[in-house]
């Protein structure tokens, strides 16, 4: 295991018996869960389970309708929102880099939003982009627009890690990358986690993603949360959507198998 | 040519740029932020599009008209033509605001929310620049417009070259009709050149 986890340090988000509701849906059914610092839970589930409503819930973008969220031991409603906000770095899937800004403007957002001096900030920037494997030298000055999907994934990570927040959310980041590039980012999000030893919460609805990434993959399932468990235990979780998703990976490896023989 | 025809010409044209300056500039700093606050407030939208949609189909001479009897707004000159102008002038520069702002990628501005910047700083960092080519084209159009409809202040003794054109059409005098139109549109010419080349501008940043 690359992961020490910290013995009995408070968990950096809670989830307590969180409920949230919109026009008459329930999207989250009485949820509760933890994420300890340094870890990152992976939340699994199909499309339309709850599990980017629950990252939003997180860093205040919605708030529950029942229940508690807690970042740092505090409920998200006493945060103050932007200061949440920015205590929170957020990866989407579109990532959402500024069309109108270079790369370096783009990274170095919220250190210049928090007051940071530019000379300190330049160096940030330049620190960060080698962290996620982009040359400061050729990448800083350039637009989105002039950078592959997989490259602009990349700066959206740089940008989420800017104000060295402790806790990273990604809403599928890497969905729309093709499978090179895709491998390519998920090593990078593993090395970048032995580094920097950072909590994340990772939303994916890809089996094979959540147990390469995981510490631990909780399962969500119409908004409810059907298993919780480190990898080595969901690869033999037995509850039905958990099989379900287990299914496509046996799938994918009986596919390979054929192929061997043939 | 009449003597001092030349130097009158020059008057009337500067009359003309002032009235159309001075219109277009309170469209525009009434407008824009008229513009945004449609983009906050669905309610207002409606009301506030559906007026300077009205506005534009009132026929010009008739609103000039209307604008007279009006108490402190209204009356010869002018100020009244500037007021009616302005009217014009809005619906472009509101519609273009709020469609630019409207405009603005999804992802990106729920990225700059998730990063913690305010309102505020949404608006003056991601949303105006975004939409600053809408919105200038809207200026644009507006620009041109107003020189054109402004020839009709003078029907109402606000000056500008619609004198030359309304005279010309009293007398009958070719000469003068030209005096008035050929100026005006020289300048709806050269506007829509200097905003070409401002667009140009800032599509090149």
């Amino acid at each position: 295991m690359e992961i020490i986890r910290p013995i009995a340090s408070n968990p950096i988000v809670a989830l307590r018996d969180v409920s949230y509701e919109i026009g008459g849906r329930l999207i989250l059914d009485r949820l509760s869960l933890e994420v300890a610092a340094g870890e990152t839970l992976v939340l699994l589930g199909r499309s339309g389970s709850g599990k980017t409503t629950l990252l939003k819930l997180v860093n205040g973008l919605l708030f529950p309708t029942r229940g508690v969220v807690e970042v740092e031991g505090m409920p998200t409603t006493r945060w103050d929102p932007i200061r949440l906000k920015r205590r929170i770095g957020y990866v989407i899937q579109e990532v959402g880099l500024f069309p109108h800004f270079t790369i370096a403007q783009n990274v170095g957002l919220v250190p210049r939003l928090d007051g940071m001096e530019p000379a300190a900030i330049a160096a940030r920037v330049q620190h960060l982009l080698g962290e996620v494997g982009l040359d400061p030298q050729e990448f800083s000055s350039r637009y989105p627009r002039e950078l592959s999907g997989g490259q602009r994934q990349r700066a959206g990570v740089a940008r989420a890690l800017a104000a060295d927040p402790p806790l990273l959310l990604f809403d599928e980041p890497f969905g729309a990358a093709d499978p090179i590039t895709r491998l390519e980012l998920q090593d990078q999000f593993l090395a970048l986690r032995r580094t920097l030893g950072k909590s994340a919460m990772f939303v994916t609805h890809d089996v094979r993603e959540a147990l390469r990434l995981g510490t631990r993959i909780a399962l969500l399932n119409h908004g409810r949360l059907e298993t919780i468990a480190e990898p080595r235990e969901f690869v033999r979780a037995s509850s039905p959507e958990a099989s379900a998703f287990l299914a496509c990976l046996q799938e994918q490896e009986q596919e390979k198998e054929k192929e061997k023989h043939a | 040519m009449r003597p001092g025809l030349g130097s009158e010409i020059l008057a009337l044209t500067w009359e003309h740029f002032v009235l159309v300056a001075t219109a277009v500039g309170i469209a525009v700093a009434v407008g824009v932020p008229l513009g945004i606050l449609m983009t906050r407030r669905a309610r207002l939208r409606v009301w506030l599009l559906g007026f300077a949609n009205v506005m534009q189909t009132i026929p010009s001479l008739a609103l000039f008209g209307f604008l007279i009897p009006v108490p402190w707004i209204g009356g010869i000159g002018p100020r009244t033509a500037i007021l009616a102008l302005v009217f014009y002038a809005l619906l472009p520069v509101l519609r273009n605001t709020l469609a630019g702002i409207l405009s603005v990628d999804a992802a990106v501005r729920e990225s700059a929310v998730a990063m913690g910047m305010t309102e505020r700083q949404i608006l003056r960092e991601v949303e105006l620049p975004l939409a600053a080519r809408t919105i200038l084209a809207g200026i644009r159009v507006a620009t041109v417009t107003t020189i054109g409809t402004a020839t009709i202040a003078a029907a109402i003794g606000g000056g500008g070259l619609g004198v030359f054109i309304f005279r010309g059409i009293a007398s009958v005098d070719t000469t003068q009709l030209l005096a008035g139109a050929i100026p005006a549109a020289l300048m709806a010419l050269l506007s829509d050149g200097a905003f070409s080349w401002i667009e140009r501008k800032f599509s090149a940043a």
